[in-house]
């Protein structure tokens, strides 16, 4: 009698508090609605508030065409080169050992924690006119390039990381002990593992350099056409009064940025896939 | 126990009424001030001089300060404000349109203007490339930073002072036209705001900067190695201020645009580097600045500027105005 | 052998010159001309006000992100519901898109003309006021504590839940005694990350504050502000602040980073 009681409360327990965890699911989401969904969906609706010709006329316009080429380029080569740098920067981080090692491994998140405003001025101090080395790239491509590498730094590294330390060495020993070369070795067992994790830090620091502006907007000088960001031109549009052509080359940007969730979403699922 | 409650009663309604009065008698205002960023350092040190005077006493300010046309655009869309201090007319226009500014704003003796400037050529110290004249702007070799007149107001003055010192010097409006392409093929560097090139400028690219006077001297005052030099033509610049449909619901508001064109205010503009509108001042010796030889305003009609109406859509409308194809790629 | 020295130089120096230098050098600049003038440049009453505003914002958007984000990764882990991937997904797009991209859909949604525009005129103001700034801040910074959370509730499974409800447990007791010791350290880390981003947030937040001074600057905005008016020493000093910020973030994301390895 008294289990039976217990077991018929408990019961009625479990299924308020699913009815409860019901509507705690339902407010989060609710909440994410509001915060993510509903802003998003006007800025999807005013950039076609004036037609889908003026769409296309914003989106095709010579200056937006040309900041997002550029866009897409340059987070291309900062990404591509990130997959170097982070691979090696990871390699270093966790295969060798030396004083201060520590050290770098903390800073590697810097870019992260920074403002990206902080993050420009800084990056302008030192290479831009005013460069105690007399190494100047403000208002020039390569500034943008240098920005962008600085905010994507950490994404590659700390990808790699963590799958370059869970991974069984006893492979690389053995083909090292059966003669072969490190760089073969490297390229044949230990490469293939961390390619997943090497995309995945790829597709963040690609999706991030696509859409950074607090580094860029100082360094590169916005030089319509030349180096003009899409993100810059979007608040050029706004503050010229063009919120409809700001919303428009927006959508385009937000429909890339959905493509590369999808990688990422995709490697993660490999990954843990993987992992199992 | 209840009678001396009771006969408390009234001297606390009295103490409470005393309290309440008094602070509704030093109960404070706040104005919003909305402007461009020019102006910054000025108001700075005209707020607490308006605050020094018995209108403008508990008043305080929330103030903003940004690109002209993007501080248009804020306002419009739901930045309050009171007042607002703009670069150029059609910035104010566009709230007028957007009826948040009263369209007999300009009706006061002044036309709503608050300060004047006018457009210089900036050079390095020393002017090593010896640039004195409209004609030396166009010499091959030479680089010339102006803002993007489709993003920034002082570009657009920029442009007009160009046009009109031709037309002043007896060109046609077809060869002030041409002269304008050949400005702008020295024009390497196209930055946002006039604050943002004279940026680029003191970082040390190109040869000259077109700006305002203000700025100029704002820039030397910050250390900025630099020099002007007044052309023989130029424009002259007037900055209005506005109040807006809500700023004149507050008396202090009306008080302290009142306040603006008082001696004080216009001698403290005048030290921010700006020519002050009221004549006692700009007559002084301390506020006398240099007069070109041919000034003219953007509604100088001789010289073909009928207003920045009619400007606005001639020269700087987005799909047809002329410097769509000067700049052109 | 040699290619190890070499790889170990070439990383460390990539690291230095990409990072610590710059960073050392505001350091530097900012004291150039001694102590008093930076600690003047951020204490007056505008930088002062900033950094508080600054902090207020992430002090509010944080504690909403973390409690909002352990319910949605539960949710999202533990139950199968109608639209879950598309929840994953939307959960994830603060971290692919272009922060003025963020400032500018809430610029449309709650400017004048916009479908939350009327607010405004019965007095709520959301936009160039803080409600604006606090959402612009939480848009971007949500997703961490769900993606820190997530792994880890998949990993340790439902065994020790489905126990606890078996030995007759109420859902939130077990919540509390079972699920959250578990996800204590993620949720930690998730909260590191946020308050980082939080802080450090920029671009939307410059789009949809109205840069009142005094009243809608943050302490990145005042930054921003200061290098454009020529006060050079006014920004770096700034700048100092908001990087000793960011380091000790750097440190606590050490302090709580999972799978920590011999690094």
């Amino acid at each position: 009698m008294a289990t039976s009681a217990a077991v018929s409360v408990s019961r009625a327990g479990a299924v308020l508090g699913r009815a409860g965890g019901g509507l705690a699911r339902g407010i989060a989401i609710g909440y994410l609605s509001l915060i993510v969904l509903v802003p998003l969906a006007a800025l999807v609706w005013s950039s076609r508030s004036e037609g889908m010709d003026t769409f296309w006329q914003e989106v095709t316009k010579p200056q937006a065409l040309s900041a997002l080429k550029l866009t897409l380029g340059v987070s291309v080569l900062v990404a591509a080169f990130n997959a170097l740098t982070g691979t090696a920067i990871a390699w270093v981080l966790v295969r060798d050992s030396f004083p201060g090692k520590g050290f770098f491994n903390s800073v590697i998140d810097l870019p992260f924690a920074l403002p990206t405003i902080v993050a420009g001025l800084v990056l302008l101090e030192l290479y831009g006119p005013n460069s105690p080395f007399g190494v100047d790239v403000a208002f020039q491509r390569a500034g943008l390039v240098l920005a962008l590498l600085f905010v994507t730094l950490p994404f590659v590294v700390r990808a790699v990381q963590p799958v370059l330390l869970e991974l069984d060495r006893e492979m690389e020993e053995a083909a090292e002990s059966l003669g072969a070369r490190r760089l073969a070795v490297f390229r044949r067992i230990v490469f293939p593992n961390l390619l997943p994790a090497v995309l995945s830090g790829v597709a963040l620091a690609f999706a991030r350099a696509v859409g950074e502006f607090g580094s860029v907007v100082l360094i590169s000088g916005n030089i319509p056409f030349k180096t003009e960001v899409s993100s810059v031109y979007i608040a050029g549009q706004i503050e010229s009064d063009n919120p409809t052509g700001a919303a428009a080359v927006s959508v385009v940007l937000l429909l890339i940025s959905l493509a590369v969730l999808l990688a990422i979403g995709a490697f993660r699922h490999w990954r843990t896939r993987h992992d199992r | 126990m209840r009678r001396i409650s009771l006969s408390f009663l009234p001297i606390l309604v009295l103490a409470a009424g005393i309290v309440v009065g008094a602070r509704a008698a030093t109960a404070s205002t706040t104005l919003s001030l909305v402007a461009y960023s020019t102006p910054k350092d000025a108001y700075g040190k005209i707020i607490p001089a308006f605050q020094a005077t018995t209108a403008g006493k508990n008043v305080s300010f929330n103030q903003s300060y940004g690109a002209s046309g993007d501080q248009a655009r804020a306002v419009a869309a739901g930045l309050s404000a009171d007042i607002v201090a703009l670069s150029l007319e059609p910035d104010v226009s566009t709230l007028v349109k957007k009826g948040i500014v009263p369209s007999n704003w300009n009706q006061n003796p002044y036309h709503g203007i608050v300060t004047d400037s006018v457009v210089v050529f900036v050079v390095r110290d020393g002017n090593p490339k010896k640039i004195h004249t409209w004609a030396d702007l166009a010499k091959s070799g030479v680089q010339v930073i102006t803002p993007n007149p489709f993003t920034s107001g002082g570009a657009r003055w920029n442009v007009m002072a160009a046009y009109g010192a031709q037309r002043a010097q007896g060109k046609t409006d077809s060869q002030a036209i041409a002269y304008l392409k050949r400005l702008f093929k020295n024009v390497s560097v196209l930055p946002k705001s006039a604050r943002e090139a004279t940026q680029v400028f003191a970082s040390g690219k190109g040869d000259v900067l077109l700006t305002y006077e203000n700025e100029a001297i704002y820039a030397n005052k910050k250390g900025v190695h630099t020099e002007y030099v007044l052309p023989k033509q130029t424009i002259l610049i007037e900055n209005p201020v506005a109040l807006t449909k809500s700023g004149l619901k507050h008396s202090e508001a009306k008080a302290f645009l009142k306040f603006l064109w008082s001696s004080k205010a216009q001698k403290l503009f005048g030290d921010a580097g700006y020519r002050p509108v009221l004549k006692s001042v700009a007559s002084s010796a301390k506020y006398r600045f240099k007069q070109p030889k041919s000034l003219f305003t953007i509604n100088s009609k001789a010289l073909g500027l009928r207003g920045w109406k009619s400007v606005q859509y001639r020269f700087f409308d987005h799909s047809n105005g002329i410097m769509v194809k000067v700049i052109g790629h | 052998m040699t290619a190890k020295y070499a790889l170990r130089f070439g990383a460390l120096s990539y690291l230095a010159l990409l990072l610590l230098l710059p960073v050392g050098l505001v350091f530097y600049r900012t004291f150039e001309h001694g102590f008093h003038p930076a600690w003047a440049a951020v204490t007056n009453p505008q930088a002062l006000h900033a950094l508080w505003l600054t902090l207020i914002i992430a002090a509010i958007a944080v504690p909403l992100n973390t409690l909002f984000g352990v319910v949605l990764a539960i949710a999202l882990v533990r139950h199968r519901f109608p639209g879950r991937g598309l929840v994953n997904a939307i959960v994830d797009l603060p971290l692919a898109l272009s922060p003025v991209v963020v400032g500018l859909s809430l610029y449309l949604l709650y400017g004048t003309g916009g479908w939350l525009g009327g607010l405004a005129g019965h007095g709520i103001k959301i936009l160039f006021a803080l409600p604006g700034m606090i959402l612009a801040t939480i848009f971007v910074s949500l997703p961490f504590v769900v993606r820190e959370v997530v792994p880890v509730l998949r990993e340790i499974g439902t065994d020790q839940e489905q126990a606890a409800e078996t030995l007759g447990a109420a859902p939130f007791t077990t919540f509390r005694r079972i699920t959250l010791p578990a996800i204590r350290w993620a949720v930690c880390y998730g909260v590191v990350l946020t308050t980082a981003r939080a802080i450090g947030e920029f671009g939307a937040v410059s789009i949809v504050s109205g840069r009142i001074e005094g009243k809608t600057e943050t302490l990145p905005l005042y930054v921003q502000s200061q290098f454009e008016g020529f006060n050079t020493t006014g920004a770096f000093a700034a700048c100092v602040v908001l990087a000793l910020i960011a380091l000790a973030t750097v440190l606590a994301m050490r302090m709580f980073r999972p799978r920590e390895g011999a690094g």
